[in-house]
């Protein structure tokens, strides 16, 4: 009577269903007193902390279930299990995963079965001791709620060929599922995986017994799993890696195909099946399958000749052997840095001057890196490691070429000299770090200036180095102003340099409609590190770099002229008309919630596993040109396994950063007492009854009927309504201790991690600020006290109420942010402070407002007109300049008003 | 009569509303709670529902009553608390089966009125088994994680003395609800299947976990699928959701159990999330709206309420549910191999 298929089904925190379709699944070991004597030590010293971790590792490396062995003679064995347990059924990360409890004496296991509330495995029970402890044990077993392995022995001992291996298992299958009740998807058989190549006539069939053996039981009795330690299979040829690394692969890739569907297997210890030496292949082989009499004695002297030269390492280190140039361009092109210095000094012996090593081995090997990112073999972050490598090994060379240089003036010439800066005021550089790193593994020279750059700084270091070319970056909106004047200004002054624009705000239609109108010579956007590379190349090449000047003005003109049509088209209403067609909202106890505590509150660390769940990945692979939506992107065919290796790193890396508390996550928010006015502004009573104004801003484009004209002021209820409304401000960080440990990285020349620790600051302050609009929804404010929103939702923003932020579009006004640091005292509170140009310094910070009505929505401001600046200077009390300085970008060119 | 396997294939069945809530309107005062029997009792008892049973008979068999003429199919008896662990509170652990055993007979005699005047609509108990006010795989103490304040076997125990008193007042189902730590819902069911076994009974169970909060787990950190895993080694009449959500947030869930479960699903919610004041203010229109879209989407076997329910709740359910099918289960005699009635 089959109704929906069985499979097996096994629970952490979360599930873990096994069925045709799964991949093999992988049992973490190191946990386990018997198999890892750095376990065993740790358990004996009592230092769970750091056993923890151990079993953290292996979840993290990707292990499904977790395998807990405590047997040793020294140990008692029931009280670490449970106590291990119970501290490793505390740690989410680690118990999301479901257990197995490992153990030969029987009450180890059931005092395991009793601290675990998911379902387990047990590991293991057999027919050794006869039919009623058997059938005693597996009753009790289903009664905990656990699947078991059942182990191929039997009274008279351990099934040691095929068909005992068939009979004990039929025969324990019976009896569990006749007369214990036990659901045969819950049965996981060991099969016992022998030693081949023992030198001892029985043992030739070990492996192919076991496979066989294997096909049999997934055959005849259904629903069951078959597992076991692959490890065993090498046994003879301990200190060989290379050859049980092939052998651990292709007995897997066989047992696999028979249907074994779990194991032990140490991912270290494998070779992929389809990289095994076409003779080493067939070596092994002929002794897994026993395919002839001598297979045993043939491998063994083959082996002699692939002996590795270590024997714990993994990796295959044969690439050593070849050619010099071969192994650099390898070490560039895998970014393995460990050998590089010896390869180097090697190449730079044989080099008549040392800056040839660099122009050749060096330059050969990035060439090929080149070749393999442009044709979308290589992802950004292997180049970043690849310039990890190259930077090691121009500090090498660096002090030898300086001693050749004072020898013989005038040789060193790089493909051309690259001066990057962040602007004035701004503070993000993760994307000039990216562009810097890429244009100097394609051997530019660069002159990075770091951020916050001012202008005249920019211009003289440039006419002191005599650069090629100027880079300039930035992401909030008064950045692009700076990279204006710094145009008039490069152009005032007679510069010829070509200007590069990047950075998250900066855009095709900005460069062309602002800044390349004030610079003669070349401007062009460039907004990803690949395309860097094509085009400071274009602009550089001495013969044809005219025409492609040329051609780029024009298709700025261009486009610029397109874009000021389009502007044209646009009609706008007045600000009297717009405020006419605001949004009319109800105000009063369904809407308003009166906040659980009014004033400020300080929260001075956060921690930062709190903060974890809530991080949005998506935007992190963005930075580093890898597009996608997480957790997609990791199983993209085609950047996948980029993505996934670069999330590996991050997860790494935000590890160690919980681990050693080396960022401080900080909060300060507030919920005042508020009302609107009628000319969009929000008065708001701080703390000791002091008043504060937020100038907000009203759309002015003509909407259609029915659709109003926004501005925040509209969620607040008016003061002439008498109702008393309320809003919030906050400011969080996560970039505290982020600069130190970027440059820690950077002393390092290790860009990779530099850039990777400034992309999860980022996403940590973006968490930390989803974390605390949560509890400030939940807790402090308290109007959606049962909101039940996974991440995903959060991300999707489902939640009432909205955070927006000063400088995005809802309100891209920055100066409003000097209003939150007053009100918050922000600075003094947390240490966040605003630079000239109103970023937040750390930049890994987020600040806005909380509006709290159900009906309050994101919206963008869009283009404003003329009266309404005029209106807004005179409600702020500043300069007519001042005002258009700071809303320049969302001025409309045109203002034809509609009233 | 029907038998409560050939109901559920049927129509969908509807679970009584809260106790507590209820009970609250009469305002006892201590010495109701003592009544003649614990008057000199040395501890306050003021707040121990489960005594009610005792003390309180005729209050408890009222409302017992509101919920059957509202329509309930299945009364749960007021026993949420009443294991040794809940009772050590107020030192009346020896009195376990005893008040087990009333609460089971007020419900039992209540139901079999209701039957006997209208035989068509059967009515049935199941024994309320809550989740006791400590867990088993978690520590209270932040400081110390892999401290634990009770153990399996202390459960299992006390659970055991819990059943075998609801057995013998003569219920028909067991309940273990408001499940929020899977390993104190575990000790329930072993201890459950132990007694059955031994009694050669095959009550049917049914087991309704809660999800606490916006995680979308349970207190103890599961999903609502890792949850069903969990608890699937014994055969069920129907799993579920009950507490701390409003019916509208448990859909997500709901849904979870409904595409894999292969035995019925069940649902009593809360009216609601509860208001500043921590009362309940859905009123039953609002939460039979709400229960429509499970209706509508398939998704249950039984329905009922949890806090801040009321008769008038469990009316407008009940009036709900003629309406739509019940949620298709491939086999129920699966699910509970031979279903007793009486």
């Amino acid at each position: 009577m089959e109704r929906t298929p069985r499979y097996l089904k096994l629970a952490g925190l979360e599930p873990l269903v096994v069925t045709p379709e799964s991949n093999f699944v992988n049992v973490g070991e190191r946990t386990n007193v018997a198999g890892s004597r750095k376990f065993l030590r740790l358990i004996k010293e009592g230092n769970f902390e750091e056993a923890l971790e151990v079993a953290r590792d292996q979840v993290e490396g990707g292990a499904q279930i977790i395998d807990v062995n405590m047997d040793d003679g020294l140990i008692d064995g029931k009280t670490a299990m449970v106590s291990f347990l119970n501290l490793m059924l505390a740690e989410p990360d680690i118990a999301r995963v479901p257990v197995m409890i490992d153990s030969s004496k029987w009450e180890i296991i059931e005092a395991g079965l009793q601290v675990v509330q998911g379902k387990c495995v047990v590991n293991s029970i057999s027919l050794k001791e006869g039919e009623a402890v058997f059938l005693e044990q597996a009753r009790k077993i289903r009664l905990y709620g656990a699947a078991v392995i059942v182990m191929a022995f039997d009274e008279t001992g351990q099934a040691d060929n095929y068909q005992r291996r068939i009979e004990i298992a039929e025969r324990s299958y019976r009896l569990l599922t006749e007369k214990a009740g036990f659901p045969p998807e819950d049965i996981i058989f060991d099969l016992n995986i022998f030693p081949v190549a023992t030198g001892m006539e029985e043992h030739r069939r070990n492996a192919l017994d076991f496979i066989e053996a294997t096909s049999w039981v997934r055959e005849h009795l259904p629903h069951c799993s078959v597992s076991g330690g692959v490890s065993n299979v090498s046994f003879s040829f301990r200190g060989n890696t290379p050859v049980r690394e092939a052998m651990h692969s292709a007995f897997l890739y066989h047992a696999i195909r028979a249907g074994m569907n779990m194991g032990i297997v140490n991912p270290t210890l494998l070779e992929v099946y389809d990289d095994i030496p076409k003779e080493l292949l067939d070596h092994v082989e002929d002794v897994l399958l026993d395919r002839r009499d001598d297979a045993t004695e043939r491998l063994l002297e083959y082996a002699e000749t692939v002996q590795g030269t270590q024997k714990e390492r993994k990796t295959d280190l044969s690439w050593r052997e070849a050619p010099l140039q071969e192994r650099i361009t390898r070490a560039l092109v895998k970014g393995i840095d460990q050998f590089i210095e010896e390869d180097v000094e090697e190449a730079r012996q044989a080099a008549g001057r040392p800056i040839e090593v660099i122009e050749g081995h060096l330059m050969t090997g990035m060439n090929v890196v080149g070749d393999l990112f442009g044709s979308g073999k290589m992802f950004l972050p292997q180049v970043v490691k690849s310039a990890r490598v190259m930077k090691k090994a121009v500090a090498y060379l660096t002090p030898f070429i300086e001693e050749a240089r004072a020898a013989e003036p005038g040789s060193n010439r790089a493909a051309g000299k690259v001066l990057m800066a962040t602007v004035k005021g701004d503070v993000h550089d993760i994307g000039k770090n990216i562009v810097s790193v890429v244009l100097a593994c394609n051997n530019y020279e660069i002159i990075d200036l770091g951020v916050m750059v001012p202008p005249e700084r920019i211009i003289e270091r440039a006419r002191e180095e005599q650069v090629d070319i100027i880079g300039l970056s930035g992401l909030i909106t008064p950045s692009l102003d700076e990279m204006v004047f710094l145009a008039k200004e490069m152009e005032r002054q007679g510069f010829q340099v070509p200007l590069l624009i990047g950075g998250a705000t900066t855009s095709k239609a900005h460069t062309a409609v602002k800044i390349d109108p004030q610079y003669s010579a070349s401007v062009v956007h460039v907004n990803d590190a690949s395309r860097a590379v094509t085009v400071v190349g274009d602009l550089l090449q001495e013969r044809h770099s005219d025409n492609y000047k040329k051609a780029i003005k024009l298709d700025y003109e261009s486009f610029r002229e397109k874009f000021l049509q389009r502007g044209k088209a646009r009609e706008y209403l007045s600000l009297e008309a717009a405020r006419a067609n605001r949004l009319v909202l109800d105000f009063g106890p369904e809407t308003i919630k009166i906040p659980r505590r009014l004033g400020i509150q300080v929260l001075d660390t956060i921690d930062l596993r709190k903060l974890e769940p809530f991080i949005d990945w998506s935007p992190f692979f963005r930075s580093w040109d890898l597009h996608g939506k997480f957790p997609d992107i990791l199983e993209d065919p085609v950047v996948g396994q980029q993505a996934s290796g670069l999330y590996g790193d991050a997860r790494k890396m935000l590890r160690k950063i919980i681990r050693d508390k080396s960022l401080t996550a900080k909060a300060v928010f507030g919920l005042f007492p508020a009302a609107s006015t009628g000319r969009d502004d929000i008065e708001i009573t701080g703390t000791d009854n002091h008043p504060y104004v937020f100038r907000t801003l009203r759309q002015q484009s003509l909407k259609k009927a029915g659709v109003p004209n926004r501005a925040l002021s509209d969620y607040i209820a008016p003061a002439a309504s008498g109702i008393q409304d309320y809003m919030g401000c906050f400011c969080v960080t996560a970039g505290l201790g982020t600069q130190e440990l970027a440059q820690g990285y950077q002393d390092r020349l290790d860009d990779y991690n530099s850039i990777l620790v400034k992309a999860l600051a980022d996403r940590l302050a973006e968490a930390a600020a989803e974390y605390l609009h949560r509890e400030v929804r939940v807790l402090h404010w308290g109007y959606a006290p049962g909101e039940t929103l996974d991440n995903a939702a959060l991300i999707r923003e489902a939640y009432k109420g909205i955070r927006p932020a000063p400088g995005y579009p809802a309100c891209p006004d920055h100066l409003e942010k000097e209003t939150i640091w007053e009100v918050l005292d922000v600075e003094n509170a947390i240490g966040v402070r605003l630079t000239e140009s109103l970023a937040m310094w750390p930049a890994a910070s987020v600040s806005g407002y909380y509006f709290a009505h159900p009906e309050a929505r994101y919206f963008g401001l869009g283009k404003i007109a003329r009266d309404q600046l005029e209106d807004y200077a005179e409600r702020k009390g500043i300069p007519l300049e001042v005002a258009e300085k700071w809303l320049q970008p969302n001025l409309a060119e045109v203002t034809a008003l509609v009233r | 009569m029907p038998e409560l396997k050939d109901l559920l294939e049927k129509r969908i069945l509807v679970l009584d509303g809260a106790m507590g809530t209820m009970l609250q309107r009469y305002r006892f005062s201590e010495a109701d709670y003592r009544g003649e029997r614990f008057r000199d009792w040395p501890q306050p008892l003021q707040g121990n529902n489960d005594l009610l049973s005792l003390t309180q008979p005729a209050a408890l068999a009222e409302v017992h009553r509101a919920y059957l003429e509202a329509g309930a199919d299945i009364l749960e008896t007021n026993t949420f608390s009443a294991t040794s662990v809940g009772m050590a509170d107020y030192g009346l652990q020896d009195y376990v089966h005893e008040i087990n055993e009333a609460a089971a007979r007020i419900a039992r005699e209540e139901a079999d009125a209701a039957t006997a005047r209208n035989p068509e609509k059967p009515r049935f108990v199941a024994g309320s088994i809550g989740p006791t006010n400590k867990t088993a795989s978690m520590s209270p103490d932040v400081n110390d994680p892999g401290y634990r304040a009770i153990s399996f076997d202390e459960l299992r125990i006390a659970y055991r003395e819990q059943v075998i008193g609801l057995l013998d007042g003569g219920v028909d189902l067991l309940l273990v609800e408001t499940v929020f730590d899977t390993l104190n819902a575990k000790a329930a069911l072993f201890a459950i299947e132990e007694v059955r076994a031994e009694r050669q009974l095959d009550t049917p169970v049914m087991v309704s976990g809660t999800i606490t909060d916006a995680s979308g787990r349970t207190l103890s950190g599961q999903t609502a699928e890792a949850f069903l895993i969990s608890v699937s080694h014994i055969p069920m009449l129907t799993i579920g959701l009950n507490c701390a959500l409003g019916a509208s947030q448990l859909v997500p869930h709901l849904e979870v159990l409904a595409a894999r479960a292969e035995v019925g699903v069940s649902a009593h919610p809360n009216a609601g999330l509860p208001n500043a004041f921590g009362e309940y203010d859905q009123d039953p229109q609002q939460m039979a709206a709400q229960i429509r879209e499970y209706l509508e989407k398939g998704l249950v076997n039984i329905v009922g309420g949890c806090c801040g329910t009321t008769p008038e709740h469990i009316r407008a359910l009940a009036d709900l549910v003629k309406d739509y099918p019940p949620r298709p289960v491939p086999d129920w005699t699966a699910a509970a191999p031979k279903i007793a009635t009486r």
